[in-house]
């Protein structure tokens, strides 16, 4: 009886504690969740309340998702942004292993390069994507510019719809090379160094020790970038709103771009709702797929 | 503008920053951005350490679920919730205003996470040693947790005023009178207004950056001090 006492007082002492975020978590998280699913089965145009007796009154079942799945948009946005993680993975690894290994190649300046590294991570997409507006501007552009040092003519980037989407994975790899870097930094400096004593002792090479030591022992922190950065290409925005608007000639149309505009552009709530159920499946199972295929390539300490 | 381009510019002027407070209210979408992302990361900070206090310190029964709970809305994305808010804000005729821009931050699950699994490895000895000298549970919170888990918290503040600084959807959703935008929305303004006058939008750019880079530098002095420093021996 004395233990059911104390264990009443101890929650009677945490409420206080407990509420803010419980309150925050009903309104926030799982009512819009509830919300989310009744609206996408709605053909609702975001003007009058929502009400439930408005869902059940513009209940149209499962034609949103019908509609979607029939129509080429879903299926061209979707293949968009597909588009870019194939070309976004690859380059962001890259650039993100070069920064990780300079700066813990241990140079006097790893401090700065830290911060400088940083910065772009720092910054908000809008002044990146105005940046990179700039950069890859034809006529005005520094991108364009130092090409034709080398004699190359730089495309017309974000005006040209083969160019468009290559424009925008430079940016998001400049703005993400530092916080990818920094994370697989914070990995390499977990790697024990008796395994390249070791190598050296048996006369391997640098490339063999990269992929050979640090990369098979940098997997685990490789698969939480790889996991993230999958996650976050897919819901790529703000650098496609700002830096082309889904143009040019809807080369760069993508998922949440499509959501935004579908909702407030065209009021079709119940339409963008049912989109964004669709992506959020195909996030889901592209991170399962990831999970079962990390057994064949992550190697877990024991 | 320069063609071609000069790297070094001949003649270096700050017109463009005094143009760019002339075009907009610039100064005032500063402030609103120091006003949303402050308030946006103190009502977290405070919401979501009280919340790991009570699952991980007060340890009542039942708070393995809640915590269970948490760490499943994680999963819900960003685009799923946005029209569902919306919502939620323009039936509680809180459209245009700050209110609603601020009020998700009292819930951040992954925050919570982050609280919880550092309390977790911090000894129980200090509470209890407070308890024993009478202390109430709000006293332990303020006075004995809150400077425990510093280092935690200064990197909560920094990525919460981060995300809440640089953030864009929600407020372009849910804000649209021109003197209450936010700074990002007040560059996307430019942006469409003044759209081939680079000189002007990377000043805009350059002032946006500064209060982050700021903040960041001085949170990382917070972050490396870490370390419950004294206080339990053995």
């Amino acid at each position: 009886m004395a233990m059911k006492n104390k264990e009443r007082k101890k929650i009677i002492q945490a409420i206080p504690f407990m509420l803010p975020s419980l309150v925050g978590m009903v309104l926030f998280s799982l009512l819009p969740m509830v919300i989310a699913i009744a609206l996408s089965f709605t053909d609702w145009s975001g003007l009058g309340k929502f009400s439930f007796s408005m869902v059940s009154r513009q209940f149209i079942g499962l034609e949103n998702y019908k509609r979607l799945l029939s129509q080429g948009e879903f299926w061209s946005a979707v293949g968009h942004v597909m588009y870019f993680v194939a070309l976004y993975l690859p380059i962001s690894f890259f650039f993100s292993m070069m920064v990780a290994l300079l700066l813990n190649s241990g140079k006097k300046l790893s401090g700065l390069y830290r911060i400088l590294y940083y910065i772009p991570v720092l910054t908000s997409w809008v002044a990146a994507s105005l940046i990179w507006k700039w950069v890859l501007s034809s006529q005005y552009g520094v991108f364009n510019s130092i090409l034709s040092i080398f004699g190359i003519q730089g495309p017309d980037w974000l005006t040209n719809k083969y160019w468009a989407m290559p424009g925008i994975v430079l940016a998001s790899v400049w703005k993400d090379m530092g916080f990818y870097g920094l994370y697989i930094f914070g990995g390499l400096r977990t790697i024990d160094t008796g395994y390249y004593e070791a190598a050296q002792i048996d006369g391997a090479g640098k490339w063999v020790t990269l992929t050979r030591i640090t990369i098979p022992l940098l997997s685990p922190t490789l698969f939480y970038c790889l996991i993230m950065s999958l996650i976050n290409a897919f819901q790529l925005f703000p650098q496609v709103q700002i830096m082309t608007e889904g143009g040019p000639n809807g080369a760069t149309q993508v998922p949440v771009e499509r959501i935004y505009t579908y909702a407030f552009s065209y009021f079709k709530m119940g339409y963008a709702a049912a989109f964004s159920w669709l992506l959020f499946l195909i996030i889901l199972v592209l991170t399962m797929v990831q999970l079962k295929a990390q057994k064949a390539w992550v190697h877990y300490e024991a | 503008m320069a063609l071609p381009i000069q790297w070094i510019p001949h003649h270096p002027t700050l017109q463009s920053y005094r143009k760019v407070f002339s075009l907009f209210p610039f100064g005032k979408a500063i402030l609103n951005s120091l006003f949303v992302s402050i308030t946006f990361t103190v009502i977290t900070v405070l919401s979501s350490s009280m919340a790991a206090f009570a699952i991980a310190k007060i340890r009542f029964k039942g708070a393995g679920a809640f915590f269970r709970m948490y760490l499943m809305s994680m999963m819900i994305p960003t685009q799923i919730t946005l029209i569902p808010l919306f919502i939620i804000m323009s039936r509680l005729n809180l459209t245009n205003t700050y209110t609603s821009v601020i009020s998700p931050s009292i819930f951040s699950a992954f925050s919570i996470f982050l609280l919880v699994q550092n309390l977790r490895s911090l000894p129980d000895d200090f509470m209890e040693a407070a308890k024993i000298d009478g202390a109430s549970l709000w006293t332990i919170y303020f006075r004995v947790i809150m400077p425990m888990e510093k280092p935690v918290l200064a990197t909560l503040v920094v990525t919460t005023f981060m995300g809440a600084w640089n953030d864009y959807l929600w407020p372009l959703v849910m804000l649209s009178d021109k003197t209450k935008m936010t700074l990002t929305l007040a560059l996307n303004t430019l942006n469409g207004q003044y759209g081939t006058e680079y000189n002007v939008l990377m000043a805009g750019c350059l002032i946006s950056m500064v209060p982050i880079i700021v903040v960041y530098i001085i949170a990382q002095t917070q972050m490396k001090q870490g370390i419950t420093a004294g206080g339990v021996k053995g």
